[in-house]
This record gives C-alpha cells, structure tokens and sequence, in this order.
C-alpha cells in the first residue's frame, strides 16, 4: 500500500509549510483589520424601487441632500444617475471638518461606482439597491467622489464633491 | 523519435480553434492600444467615428475579443490537443467536437454583429441594466454552450481510454486538460442561469426587468473560476511541456501536480463574493469567508511555482548550470517558445502578489475599480495567459501545419517586446490605481484628473505603443509561419516533460473522479446555497434596460 501515499520532497515540503504561514499571516492581516480596527466592506442596507426611488414623495431621494442628525453627524442621501445626464444628485455637499457623515447611496438607472478620493470610502451603486458607509472627515478639503462602474458615455464626466471646511 | 501520431482530422480541428483564436486577438489587439494612447493624450477614437462610435465601444471589441473569445478558442483546441495525444487516441465522437466548434463559432458571429453595430456597448462584463442588442446574448449562450459540447466529447474519449486501459494513471496532460475542462462545466453555470433566465427573455422583451445584484452575483460566480480556466492549460505548459523545452528537465513532482489541479477545481469556484466586497447587496459576514477561501487557492500556485521552477532547474543543472541562480540562464532561452513562456512566469509572480492584495477583504476598498485592475489582469490573463499561449503556438502551429516557424529569432523578439512594454503599461497602471484613478475611464477627458497623474498616464500610452508592436510582431510570425514554404524535415516533436517519479507510483486517489466532484458540489452548495437562496427569494425584476451609450 506504500504506492497510496504521496512522495513530498523535503525542499518541497518546507516551501509548502512556508506558503502556509504566509497564507495564515496574510488572513490574519485582513482580520484585524476588519475586526480590531473596523475596516469593514458594505452589508445589505435597504431594497428600494429603482423606477420611483426619484420621484416617489416618501423616498429620501426624491430630496437628496445633507441632513444634519445631530451636532456634527449627518447623513448624506446621494441620487446616481446617467438619464438625463451623467451625474450625482447633490453634485456638492459642505460639511465642517470633523463631520461623522453617513452616505446613502443608490442608483435611478445603471449601475454605477462611488469612490470618495483619500479615503477608504469606495463601493458600488446598483439599482435597486442602498449602499451606506459612514466616514468622519478630519481633515480639511476637497474630496471629489468618482464613478468607478461603466455607467454609459457620461462614465467618465461622472463625479462630484465633498467640501469639508 | 517514435511519438504517437494525431490523426489528421483532429490536427484540422486543433488548427481551427487557433485559427479563431488568433484571428480573435488580432483583431482584439488593435483596439487595446487605442485605450493607452488616449490616456496618453491622443484620441484616435476621434478618426473611428464613422466606423467606430466611442471609446467604449473599442474597449468593449477588446475585452470580448481578447479575454473572451482569443482565450476561450485556444483553450478548447489546446486541451483537445492535450487529451488526443496524452492518451494516444483519437476523440471518441468528431462529430460532436465539429458541432461544438460551429456553435462557438456562430456564437461570436452573432455576438459581433451587435458589438459592431454598436448595439451592445457593455463591455465583457455586461452588467445590467445596461441592456444590449439579443443577438450579443444568443452569441455568448452559444459559444458557452458549444465549449461545453466540446467538453462533453473529451470526457467521452477518456471514458472510452478508461475502458481500454483500466489500471494505468491518466497521462499528465490530459488529467490537467480534463480537470480544466470539467472546472469550465461547472463553473459557467452562472453565466449561464443569468442569460438564460433574465438577461436573454429580458433583451427579448419576454421579461419587463432584471435583477442587478441577483445578476451580478450569478456573473461572478463564473467570473472567477473563468480567471483559473484561462491559468491551468498555461500551468499544464509549465508543468509538462516547458521543462523539456528549457533543458531535458523532468516534472518534479507528479502527484503533487495533480493535487494542485485537483485544489483548484475545488476551490476555484466558491469564492466568487471576493469580486464583491463592496456590492451592496451581499452581507460582509459572507464576503469575508469568501476571502478566506481565496488565500486558500494561493496554495496550490504556490505549489505550482515550486514543482515548475524545480523542474527547469533540474534540466538546467543536467546541462551545467550552477550557482543558486546561475542555472537560469542555462535555460534554453534562444528557443522562442521557452522564452516566451519563462518570461511569463517571472511577470506572473508580480500578478499574484497584485491578486493577493485584490482578495484581501479590507485593502480592496482602496482598488477596487481603480486602474489596478486593469493592470493587474493584464499581467495575468494578458501576459501569463496570453505570452504562454503564444509560446506554444511556437511549436503547436509548426506541428500541425507541417511547415517551420518563420524567423524564430523575430519570435523571440517578439516576446522580449511584449515583457518590455508589459512592465511599462502595467506599471503605470498599478500606481494610478493606487493614487485613485479609475478604470473603463478615458482619463484623458475626466475632469477631476490632477496634474500629478499625467506622467503616469503618458507611460500607459508608451506601455500600449510598445504592446501594439510586439502583436503585430507575433500576428507576421504566425502568418508568415502558416504559408512558410520551408516545411519540418520530420514532424515536429511534441515536448511532453516525464515526471521524476513513474505515475504508476503516483497515489489512486488521485487519479480518481468521483470524489473530488462531490467535493467540489459540496463546497458549492455551502459557501453559495445559502446567500444564492435569499437573493433568488427575495428577487425583485424592477431594472427596465437602459442603452445609454
């Protein structure tokens, strides 16, 4: 039965615990930085109709804009569309430095990306869908934030900014 | 030299498929520098207008022609070639092989026709609801379909030589060839269900609306796997063939090779949610475990590096090489196809330190979308993939055609170029994505470019010139090669490495089906079951299309 088992090189063997240790560190990396200092990716939020998300009244985006929740906390309710144009919906938002600001994010048409520059702000915007993160702006600033999914002709003209003063 | 001999109608066969492929990339290539030079400052898109409508519509000639289409033909013909003359038999049903072969073939025709017509300008992504012509869904459906037919006819014949050669270890390059071909079946299911069940009746107005993350997450549950389908029949090269081409080396470890191919069919499917760390509509709990599992497929890459790297070395020390790493250079690099394939290998390395960085969770938030990506999968699928796949058609075009590789040493060149203009274009993309530019952008019209960037956007464009020589370089060489008068003295020799080991040693188990598909279903079920069930639950068709292009 000597034919079941696997001849493993001890040079090879060694490399493999290597790749182990390497593959274990770098997933350890990843943890803590998810775990211990909240680096975290987007979680399901809210379903919305993405034919009435603009225009029904009671929808949040049919009024995008900033809302100041408290002293120095908002949330942000961002429209992205390529109908008529290619654009965010405010273009502009002005927040003091030190806002903690929590986007709402979500799209009337295609799908589209949202990537706020020197920050860690960066996900996609797809119809039918919310997509919420929350950032706190320390310093002062222009932040353009860009559209990172093909969304049309219009992709590339795409973008708009956060003001922090 | 006593090699088995290809029946003639299997060689034409393995000869269409390249011709496709290659016709594919020629075509594909000339639209990729296109890109380069406009971030360079020089829009050629400007003189297209009549042919050509936008930048978009290049970009999507390019990415269907090149990712999809020059890889997926040359695919299907390299592993037919593989399993024909790895079990020394011919297919079991030509038929069938003919029948998928037409399929793929009417499917890019009809996938074209809109991408020309500019009716389907949705890049080889084509999320909804950006909704293309029918006739570009019908073509992928077909060349899907027709390469599983293909596949279908490989497994044939392998059942045929398991019948007549009960006890013996499946020879090496057609386990890789049939273990690629099985990881295609299962994993363009996704592609697949999301066609056939939204994306066709919908472009067909059968249906009002789709479901753009449900689609999304059906689109990549191929979409990765499709990175390992376009990677195992290089690796196959670089297990069995490249050792023998580069010195007389012999594959360093046979069993260990087969459980690489047998991990990644496992693992190479159920980590798909790592293409959507930042999709709104899946819970970061399942994104996370998924990047767990995508360390684990380093694994058997890193397994790969070592068997191949140890197998050239023995070659290269048989034939004097010394030194921890002057044996490189004993390595046969006059020989364009060796040449072609090592330096393929040395830019995949920064490829996969790029990928890892892409998988990790948490550090994605700062590339994801950005001009990295591009950059990345051009050092993999457009440099690993695409510089082995040429250098096998540096012998593969002269054995079955029967004439000698015109001007080998322009072949060379060839490759030298592409490695050179590859580090350039690269490069320069890795390091805008990391200062916050973004892909499928012309960068040169965006409006919220800095000045910082421009240098960098100028090395794209010298990266894509020198890129665009050296395609042009290797469609001569294939051209001239294909009508060369000068024809082989005798048939050219198919370089198939041995392993150290004799494969009778090499354990069962791992020459045994059944168990690693059960595994492979298995862990499809668990890591996709639960998330695919609630997302198809709660499905809401609410995306009418949109062509806004």
């Amino acid at each position: 039965m000597s034919a079941q088992k696997i001849h493993v090189d001890s040079y090879e063997r060694n490399w493999m615990i290597v790749s182990f240790v390497l593959l274990i560190l770098f997933a350890t990396a990843v943890s803590v930085a998810a775990f211990g200092m909240g680096i975290q990716v987007p979680s399901p939020e809210q379903r919305v109709d993405p034919r009435t998300v603009a225009t029904d009244p009671n929808s949040p985006w049919s009024n995008p804009g900033l809302r100041e929740v408290s002293s120095g906390v908002y949330d942000a309710y961002i429209l992205a569309r390529a109908v008529p144009q290619w654009e965010y919906l405010p273009k502009e938002i002005t927040i003091p430095v030190g806002a903690k600001v929590t986007f709402y994010v979500t799209s009337a048409d295609v799908q589209h990306g949202f990537k706020i520059q020197n920050t860690n702000a960066n996900f996609m915007v797809i119809p039918g869908q919310v997509s919420k993160l929350t950032i706190t702006f320390t310093k002062a600033g222009t932040y353009n934030f860009i559209c990172t999914e093909f969304c049309g002709s219009g992709h590339g003209v795409m973008y708009g900014a956060v003001i922090v003063k | 030299m006593n090699q088995y001999q290809v029946p003639t109608a299997e060689k034409k066969l393995v000869g269409a498929h390249l011709l496709v492929a290659i016709l594919a990339l020629a075509v594909g290539s000339l639209f990729g520098p296109l890109q380069a030079f406009e971030h360079a400052g020089w829009d050629v898109y400007v003189y297209l207008k009549p042919l050509i409508k936008s930048y978009y519509q290049g970009l999507t000639v390019h990415g269907v022609l090149n990712a999809l289409v020059w890889t997926t033909f040359f695919i299907v013909g390299f592993l037919t070639f593989n399993v024909v003359f790895g079990l020394k038999r011919p297919l079991k049903n030509m038929i069938l092989a003919k029948v998928g072969f037409w399929m793929m073939v009417v499917g890019v025709v009809a996938a074209a026709i809109p991408i020309l017509a500019n009716q389907a300008t949705v890049l080889f992504t084509f999320y909804p609801p950006l909704k293309a012509n029918w006739a570009f869904y019908v073509g992928l459906t077909l060349v899907v379909v027709g390469s599983w037919v293909e596949g279908w006819g490989l497994f044939m014949t392998y059942a045929a030589w398991r019948k007549e050669n009960p006890n013996e270890r499946t020879p090496f390059i057609a386990f890789g060839s049939l273990v690629t071909a099985l990881l295609w079946q299962i994993c363009t299911l996704g592609v697949a269900v999301e066609i056939l069940t939204m994306l066709l009746p919908w472009s067909l107005g059968l249906i009002e609306g789709v479901d753009p993350q449900l689609a999304r997450t059906y689109f990549w549950f191929t979409g990765h796997p499709l990175v390992y389908f376009w990677l195992l029949p290089a690796y196959i090269s670089w297990y069995a063939m490249l050792p023998k081409q580069a010195g007389g080396g012999k594959m360093f470890s046979d069993s260990l090779a087969r459980l690489a191919f047998w991990i990644f069919l496992v693992l190479s499917t159920p980590l798909g949610f790592h293409h959507q760390y930042v999709d709104p509509g899946v819970p970061a709990a399942w994104k996370f475990i998924h990047s767990m599992l995508t360390f684990g497929v380093f694994f058997p890459s890193m397994m790969t590096a070592f068997t191949v790297i140890a197998s050239l070395e023995h070659g290269a020390r048989k034939n004097g090489g010394k030194g921890a790493l002057g044996w490189i250079g004993k390595l046969n690099w006059s020989d364009p196809s060796v040449a072609s394939q090592l330096l393929a290998g040395i830019l995949f390395f920064f490829g996969g330190i790029g990928g890892l960085a892409n998988a990790s969770y948490n550090v994605n938030l700062v590339l994801h979308n950005t001009a990295f990506i591009p950059g990345h999968f051009h050092l993999t699928v457009a440099t690993a993939v695409t510089m082995s796949f040429m250098g096998i058609s540096y012998w593969l075009v002269p054995y079955l055609t029967g004439r000698k590789l015109w001007q080998p040493k322009w072949a060379t060149i060839q490759a030298w170029v592409w490695f050179v203009g590859m580090i350039i274009f690269s490069n320069s993309m890795h390091v805008l994505g990391l200062l916050g530019a973004p892909r499928r952008v012309p960068l040169n019209q965006a409006p919220y470019v800095p000045a910082e960037w421009n240098s960098r956007l100028f090395q794209v464009g010298i990266g894509g010139a020198i890129l665009f020589v050296s395609g042009a370089i290797y469609l001569l060489v294939m051209f001239k090669t294909a009508t060369n008068k000068e024809r082989v003295e005798k048939e050219v020799e198919v370089p198939v490495a041995e392993a150290m080991q004799d494969p009778a040693t090499t354990p069962a188990w791992l020459d045994r089906w059944a168990p690693w598909i059960y595994g492979s279903v298995a862990l499809i079920v668990i890591m996709y079951g639960p998330m695919l069930f609630e997302l198809i639950k709660n499905i809401s068709l609410t995306s009418p299309g949109f062509r806004v292009w």
